[in-house]
């Protein structure tokens, strides 16, 4: 296969028709069609409105608790003995993720557009409970999405959705986690057409989903940019997130995209290992294809059927990746690795002992591979993690592999 | 054939002064053998014409009757190459009853749409129907479906306005499929009255038959629909025949060719004014 030709600009995507090279797209059923042309005609509108804009960043501020602190991660640093690393804190945003800062932007297009009802999938619980909160903030009545068997593990951010008011619906079809919530939302949606939104927490699906909710998420890497001018002089050697769908690490890379020399680098979750075919790489270990509405890298068998996702953290338990993960690795502009279950629990507990800090078990798989690129990147250098999450959802998960109770 | 045998079928249909009765069969559901005996004995039973769902295990727009029967067949090994095995076998002893390929995109991605679309012309398929693939995305499709003589046949819907239905009848040929419902297959029901000027209207748009499908389950609203479109298209309720029988176990075939002698008599006589069943 011929590589892609680079582009002058990786900023200017996606193109006319939602694509990101050969990926995104809009494949998606008649039914929808017109409301997606909708989506993306309103969407456009108001990204040229400052009025718009200036209520996000008036919400982002007072309610989300923008800007998220760049923090210098001292002891670690000296720990891997490479690398200055920095953490961007967005596990200090409300509601403890980076998720809450697409679901402001897309709640406020959706009252805009005068919907009345929100939908959302939600595989951890983070996007649903972000999506509950803004729904619970703006008054609006919400349906979350999730499959049986993370319901099941993530009882505590279940309760947390129906405090907020949401209605949180188990998806038993398929192997009943966040790719069937997600085939289960967009069915809602497709029966519902005339008054719901459908609130997609991750930069995939189809367009303009990775468009906007990357718009939304760029916000970290801007503050990023300007936060390590201020505090270094100069921007960094590398920025590392972990990917499953892809929003966070999407969001930090975006503003950096066009600077060379900033390595851009996404840690997709090996699961039990890369050779044991139990894990959620679509990069590493998928090839591309067609689902929830975009060409994308996926997990799939040699007929084409989507295979389960396996990985520790529910997060990330999803068989694709957002379209222009897909693309940037294609043309050689991020480079994806990957971090195992165990090497992701071992880094949680270090960042806690270390740090102070409990990370999301989704942001340990990039602080699993941190080390590497600290070392990599050399004592002359700086290297920014994005810390997308909390772990205090995690700890019965971590309390479970080191065979404690809590 | 292919494109052809599509058209010789609604011309013989016009000529009959009746509408067409579309029977609806998921590939290797229970297994591909029963499958195989239900195919071979749908034209007996009424089918004018087969669509044959190849499974795929993220099937965004069906409701649980599709859902579940995609899931019998994965779990029985059934693939798109298996789906063409079994239409191969029907065309064997049947060469007019046409047949139409109805799934998702991301099988036929897999095996390339150029081969894949001389593959199923090869194994008697006449058209394909592919649920996620809206006109923005399917012009590769349709350039080889048109190099080896295959139909694309598109689905109108209720949300599709009069500014976009020519969009999504440009490249379609054989029949347009008019989705009677906002919503998945097998949930809501139906409503001739309601479906009457969407019919008109898609008529209006174009020379090509309107067939009408989701929501479609009884004789009686088979019929109703058979008097304001060119064919109708019943699915779910077909597929809770394999499931109900397989849980009863009773014999599959028999009892969804009883279904589909049904519905196909509703169908061949709703013109006429006669009770149909």
């Amino acid at each position: 296969m011929n590589l892609p030709a680079k582009p002058n600009d990786y900023s200017a995507y996606p193109d006319a028709h939602g694509r990101f090279g050969d990926y995104g797209g809009q494949y998606v059923p008649e039914t929808l069609m017109p409301l997606v042309h909708d989506l993306d005609a309103a969407y456009l509108a108001a990204k040229a409105d400052p009025a718009f804009q200036a209520e996000l960043d008036g919400f982002l501020t007072h309610y989300v608790g923008r800007p998220s602190p760049l923090y210098f991660a001292e002891r670690l640093t000296r720990h891997f003995g490479g690398a200055k690393i920095y953490f961007k804190r967005e596990e200090l945003n409300h509601t403890g993720s980076h998720k809450i800062n697409n679901c402001m932007g897309q709640i406020l297009l959706a009252m805009r557009m005068g919907k009345t009802r929100i939908i959302a999938e939600t595989g951890a619980g983070q996007h649903g409970v972000a999506t509950a909160t803004v729904c619970a903030r703006f008054g609006l009545p919400c349906v979350v999405y999730m499959g049986a068997v993370d319901v099941e593990r993530q009882k505590p951010n279940v309760f947390r959705m129906n405090l907020l008011g949401a209605e949180v619906r188990p998806v038993t079809s398929g192997s009943a986690t966040l790719k069937d919530a997600m085939n289960e939302a967009l069915r809602d949606w497709v029966t519902n057409v005339h008054d719901t939104y459908y609130l997609i927490g991750t930069a995939a699906g189809m367009h303009p989903y990775p468009e906007m909710v990357r718009d939304f998420q760029s916000v970290i890497g801007r503050e990023t940019r300007d936060q390590i001018l201020a505090a270094e002089g100069r921007l960094p050697d590398a920025v590392v997130a972990c990917v499953g769908g892809g929003s966070n690490a999407i969001g930090i890379f975006h503003p950096f995209l066009n600077d060379a020399g900033v390595k851009l680098i996404g840690v997709e979750a090996a699961g039990e290992g890369m050779d044991t075919g139990r894990h959620a790489a679509a990069i590493n270990g998928g090839r591309p294809g067609v689902l929830h509405g975009n060409m994308t890298y996926l997990l799939q068998d040699a007929a084409g059927q989507i295979t389960e996702a396996h990985s520790i953290s529910a997060g990330l338990d999803y068989p694709g990746i957002g379209p222009e993960h897909s693309w940037l690795h294609d043309v050689g502009r991020a480079s994806y690795l990957t971090a195992t279950d165990t090497e992701s629990l071992e880094a949680f507990k270090l960042c806690a002992e270390l740090e102070g800090i409990l990370p999301a078990i989704e942001s340990a798989h990039a602080l699993a591979r941190l080390g590497d690129v600290a070392r990599d990147v050399g004592q002359d250098g700086i290297v920014v993690l994005n810390l997308s999450g909390r772990g205090d959802k995690d700890v019965a998960t971590v309390a479970a592999y080191l065979g404690r109770e809590v | 054939m292919t494109k052809a045998r599509i058209d010789a079928r609604f011309a013989a249909l016009r000529a009959e002064g009746r509408a067409a009765f579309v029977a609806y069969v998921m590939a290797g559901d229970p297994d591909a053998d029963t499958a195989l005996q239900i195919l071979k004995g749908l034209p007996a039973a009424g089918a004018d014409i087969i669509e044959l769902g190849f499974p795929f295990s993220d099937p965004m727009a069906e409701g649980p009757p599709i859902q579940r029967a995609a899931q019998r067949a994965l779990a029985r090994g059934m693939t798109l190459k298996g789906t063409l095995d079994l239409a191969r076998a029907f065309r064997d002893g049947d060469q007019d009853t046409p047949i139409i390929l109805m799934g998702y995109t991301n099988p036929l991605v897999t095996w390339g749409y150029d081969a894949f679309a001389r593959d199923a012309a090869a194994a008697g398929i006449d058209g394909m129907i592919v649920v996620d693939l809206p006109p923005e995305e399917s012009d590769p499709l349709a350039d080889a479906l048109d190099a080896a003589h295959l139909s694309l046949i598109r689905l109108a819907t209720p949300t599709t306005d009069d500014r976009r239905l020519p969009v999504v009848l440009r490249r379609t040929s054989g029949f347009v499929y008019y989705v009677s419902v906002a919503g998945v297959t097998g949930v809501k029901e139906a409503d001739a009255r309601t479906v009457a000027p969407h019919v008109e209207r898609v008529r209006a748009a174009s020379q090509l038959p309107v067939a009408v499908g989701f929501g479609i389950r009884t004789p009686e609203r088979a019929a109703a629909i058979a008097r304001v479109a060119d064919a109708v298209v019943v699915g779910s309720a077909l597929v809770d025949e394999v499931a109900g029988a397989v849980d009863m176990n009773e014999d599959v075939t028999a009892r969804v060719l009883r279904k589909v002698a049904s519905l196909a008599k509703a169908v061949r006589f709703a013109r006429q004014g006669l009770a149909a069943v």
